[in-house]
């Protein structure tokens, strides 16, 4: 295998450069590396699994949803004549394929693969470090991760079936494998692997809070950070201080599940029997279970918008307008999506002043939001602006936060909540704001990173048209399902012709399946264009997109310690494109001030 | 055969895809192109596309907008309801103007600035009055949706007065059951232990608790005697099973057993107040009417998992939690029979719909709901059937009627009653 051949001149760089002087077998460089460059790879190729897994699944109750009660020889490919006799789905399976696809989908590929992959990337690179703080714990964290997948994988071929209880998983019904068949096996799998999970979050958590406030190179002041490295660091905060909540909630039930505790169980009579349990409250679970799950949406979100800040400053050529309350705004959200959790629980028979307070903790999100987007509209204002797959990516995330975030203030609303609550508006609401903007903001990270981690380039012909059909094919699926709400329809209902009163809305399913598979079909030729380009693509320069940040300034062929010679040295912010009286339209971070020019920004 | 068509055609797709980008590749190199140079060309494409973009997503928003117009809930059937419409529809208009003045700048700015080599971006990396500008302008118009919304919400949520005809709305997988207080007005107390076949909510009666005990007594001994019989051919997991079983029986006829010790201190200290005693009247039925225009408090429980009671005519939603009682106050404002006329559908029916995931059949669990004028609605309750006063209607109400003062409308129904009986 090759191994890093030239040896640094200088005295730091050959301390370091010593320590990894030796041939590296396959295994510690491809397998249980500690190098950031190859985690965050490995978050990504498994997230691309994941998520490849979870679109399968929703093609399937697409199928279901649009011509309900017709068998599918593709349902009955992936799922066997037990779950889809004759290609019709079961009314379990289609539970059990709603809570994985969302499951996979919230955890497996937009936290764990998002941050996974850029936090690992861009932290140690952005803050000018030779790697992250511990690469031990780090390794450890991604090879959590992987167990932890396998762990939610393997729970799809159980007896009874994968977790169905929804992807919140509320007690009683995951607690009782006699309401619901999923809450078997499936469901002890589902909490083993979540609680794998959350030790990776954990560990790539604290390894990503203490590299970026220890690892940050000479010069490199907190308000010289790239926005993304503000983004997932908050991040991390938000994982560090959330995902143990869910951890307890999810021992909790563990004991009610196995043990026979009452946790969340009290005055339940299932099956024709009586239970022992008495004194627990389901309400409890919700409560703990949203302590995380709301932080979670922005764990979520944040990267997204960091990746898009960077990535919209430096194809508009324009510094982003408004750095520091960009900045400001990613703290107000970071804060307030922990003050904010009760209004997943407005229906829930909680005191209705309690939800007054949840309402106005809420709504007060948008200001921050509403920051964030006019700043952006004011970044491309006069811009010159590139229009590369990842900035129409980053174009598409504006699009849909605004989109998504708008419908957000009907949800937060808790008179409002009454009629669409657990409707398919909130389905299009957090597939809009949440799914849409941070896998969009994930795209645009991969096309504008893809040689930084690669070396290569990805076809960019092929990310136009992988952009376009996806980006239409979103609001395709997702927008009609708003009015399919509006008319009362219900999620996770295996079949609406039950009801006279939605037979106006359905037809509205066919046309958002055909999306959703264009949609889907659209990913192939992104998969296509990521392997291809992994070992065809054309051959990386080492600054592509003449970007000011650190990561440009590292040779293209990855190599441990990430800089040949001494650390770089950070002499300004990040954003100075098209500064007046440059002749380049960019400035590097490692460009000292020339004398009596102005560190000048927001 | 078609889904061979169809996969055929898929791979064919994609291969073709695929070839093309290698071909595209392939002279992109021969001709010395590079992939990070994104052409003024490719720019200037995209920055048309993206003009063209809204055209498109704002038709798609007027198109259904006006094609499913009139799919949309029906005018509000609830008091409460109006008010929430009217509070919609205020935040429909500010959503939608910023909706479209954010997403034209947006697609405008993004399609109009594309790079020309020629040009250069405005370096402009922030103005304090602008910044101030949006967040003040946003948080002004958050505090009023955030007003109106909650002066709504506290409308709403305000307690029902004292003596507001109670309805239960009972849960269970995959049904819902509702529960009226009989003659004298008061819903019966509950106990989960003694559901069985013919106390399907389990409403607790000295004689619901002596029928229910002699059942425990009943299966114990079956049980045991299963064991005794069979116990030495069966695999030693079955018989712990069996065991485990017998203590679970005997202990829910211990916690009944003391219940009866309640009730029965109860019923000495209160007489016929205690609230064991209103029980054997309580109508539990399978259908569910309410009276129009008159307050109703509706009282929703679960049996077994988290269920939702969601009526999106009535604008009314609420769990029902197993192990706590949650409450809808509200007033239906239009009968089923107008609500027919109203949406010219003779087959229009007020429905109540679960909407927490609660296992297999969620998506069939609901219950058709009759409002009625109060003439029709007290007629249908007093054609129902008491829990355990069917047997002697008249005679069973008439002394519940003179021992406690009942709220007028249980007056109604006793008189119903003997009208019934006499006709």
């Amino acid at each position: 295998m090759a191994h890093v051949a030239h040896a640094p001149a200088t005295a730091e760089g050959h301390a370091h450069a010593e320590h990894h002087h030796h041939e590296e077998s396959f295994i510690s460089k491809y397998v249980f590396s500690q190098d950031h460059k190859m985690i965050s790879k490995q978050f990504l190729v498994t997230a691309i699994i994941m998520a490849w897994v979870a679109v399968v699944m929703s093609i399937m109750f697409r199928l279901q949803l649009a011509w309900p009660g017709e068998g599918f020889a593709f349902t009955n490919f992936f799922l066997g004549d037990k779950w889809a006799p004759g290609g019709v789905l079961s009314p379990d399976m289609y539970l059990a394929l709603v809570t994985i696809h969302g499951t996979i989908m919230v955890f497996f590929v937009l936290t764990g693969g998002l941050s996974g992959t850029f936090a690992n990337l861009l932290i140690p690179f952005q803050v000018g470090a030779r790697d992250m703080a511990s690469g031990f714990l780090n390794m450890l964290s991604y090879w959590a991760f992987f167990i932890s997948s396998v762990l939610m994988i393997s729970s799809l071929f159980v007896e009874g079936g994968p977790a169905s209880a929804g992807w919140t998983v509320y007690p009683p019904l995951s607690a009782l494998p006699k309401a619901i068949p999923g809450s078997g096996t499936g469901m002890t799998l589902w909490i083993a692997s979540m609680a794998v999970f959350i030790a990776s979050a954990l560990l790539g958590g604290l390894n990503y809070v203490v590299t970026v406030l220890n690892l940050r190179t000479k010069g490199m002041k907190m308000t010289r950070l790239p926005l993304t490295i503000w983004a997932l660091f908050i991040t991390a905060v938000l994982g560090v201080l959330s995902f143990p909540v869910l951890l307890s909630a999810s021992l909790l039930l563990m004991l009610d599940r196995l043990v026979g505790t009452s946790f969340y169980l009290s005055e339940i009579h299932v099956a024709g029997e009586a239970l022992d349990n008495m004194g627990g409250s389901p309400i409890l679970f919700q409560h703990l279970f949203w302590f995380l799950g709301h932080p979670e949406v922005y764990i979520v979100l944040l990267p997204a918008l960091g990746i898009t800040s960077e990535v919209i400053a430096t194809n508009a050529r324009k510094p982003i307008f408004g750095y520091r309350a960009m900045i400001g705004s990613i703290l107000a959200i970071g804060f307030l999506s922990f003050i904010v959790w009760g209004h997943h629980m407005f229906l829930t028979g909680m005191n209705p002043f309690l939800g007054s307070v949840f309402v106005f903790t809420t709504l007060l999100i948008a200001i921050p939001s509403a920051v964030k987007v006019f700043n952006y509209l004011t970044t491309l204002w006069r811009g010159n602006i590139v229009l590369s797959p990842a900035m129409l990516f980053s174009v598409g995330l504006v699009a849909t936060f605004i989109a998504g975030g708008l419908t957000g203030i009907i949800l937060a609303d808790s008179a409002l909540d009454i009629p669409v609550h657990d409707t398919y508006f909130v389905v299009a609401h957090f597939h809009i704001v949440m799914g849409m903007s941070a896998i969009f903001g994930m795209f645009a990270g991969i096309y504008h990173w893809f040689p930084r981690m690669y070396g290569r380039m990805m076809n960019t012909k092929l990310g136009y048209a992988h952009f376009w059909v996806t980006f239409v094919c979103a609001f395709g699926v997702f927008f009609p399902m708003h009015y399919i709400g509006l008319a009362g329809a219900p999620r996770r209902y295996y079949d609406y012709s039950n009801f006279p009163m939605f037979d106006g809305v359905v037809d509205l399913n066919i046309l958002i399946t055909f999306f959703a598979i264009t949609g889907g079909l659209a990913q192939i030729l992104f998969t296509y264009n990521f392997f291809n380009s992994i070992w065809r693509g054309q051959k990386a320069v080492q600054n592509p997109w003449k970007s000011n940040t650190l990561e440009w300034t590292s040779p293209v062929k990855h190599m441990h310690g990430n800089w040949a010679g001494p650390l770089p040295e950070v002499h300004r912010w990040p954003y100075d494109y098209s500064k007046p009286g440059k002749a380049e339209d960019w400035v590097s971070q490692i460009t000292p001030l020339e004398p009596g020019e102005e560190e000048d920004h927001g | 055969m078609m889904t061979l068509l169809i996969l055929a055609v898929l791979v064919l797709g994609i291969l073709a895809v695929t070839r093309l980008s290698r071909v595209y590749e392939l002279t992109a190199e021969l001709r010395g192109k590079r992939e990070e140079e994104i052409s003024d060309r490719d720019s200037k494409m995209n920055a048309r596309l993206l003009w063209a973009f809204p055209f498109f997503y704002f038709a798609f928003f007027l198109w259904l907008t006006v094609a499913y117009h009139d799919q949309m809930l029906p005018v509000s059937a609830s008091e409460h309801g109006v008010w929430l419409d009217d509070l919609l529809n205020f935040n429909w208009v500010i959503l939608i103007v910023v909706f479209f003045i954010t997403n034209i700048l947006l697609f405008y700015f993004a399609g109009k600035y594309y790079h020309r080599a020629d040009r250069r971006a405005y370096y402009y990396p922030h103005n304090n009055k602008w910044e101030l500008g949006w967040t003040v302008v946003p948080a002004v118009v958050m505090i009023g949706i955030i007003i109106y919304g909650l002066s709504v919400w506290n409308r709403i949520t305000t307690p029902s007065p004292a003596g507001t005809p109670e309805v239960e709305l009972y849960a269970q997988q995959f049904k819902w059951i509702a529960r009226y207080p009989g003659p004298d007005g008061k819903l019966g107390a509950t106990d989960f232990r003694l559901i069985n076949g013919t106390n399907e909510v389990g409403i607790v009666t000295p004689e619901s608790i002596k029928a229910r005990l002699e059942e425990l007594a009943g299966e114990i001994a079956a049980e045991k005697k299963k064991l005794e019989d069979e116990g030495g051919y069966l695999p030693p997991a079955k018989v712990v099973e069996m065991e485990d079983h017998i203590k679970h029986l005997e202990r829910m006829s211990g916690k009944i057993v003391n219940l009866r010790i309640l009730m029965d201190q109860d019923i000495k200290e209160k007489g016929d107040l205690s609230q064991y005693k209103h029980g054997a009247d309580d109508l539990v039925l399978k259908e569910f009417h309410l009276p129009v225009r008159e307050d109703v408090k509706l009282v929703i429980r679960s049996k077994d998992v988290i269920h939702s009671a969601f009526m999106p005519h009535l604008r009314a939603q609420m769990n029902a939690v197993p192990g706590m009682s949650t409450v809808i106050h509200l007033k239906p404002t239009i009968t089923t029979d107008s609500m027919r006329t109203v949406t010219k559908n003779a087959a229009f029916d007020f429905i109540l719909m679960c909407n927490k995931i609660c296992g297999a059949s969620h998506y069939n669990m609901q219950m058709p709901l009759v409002v009625e004028p109060a003439g029709a609605y007290t007629a249908w309750l007093a054609g129902q059937k008491g829990f355990q006063t069917a047997a002697e209607p008249a005679k069973e109400a008439a002394p519940a009627d003179t021992s406690i003062a009942p709220p007028a409308a249980t007056a109604q129904v006793a008189t119903a009653t003997n009208a019934l009986n006499t006709h």
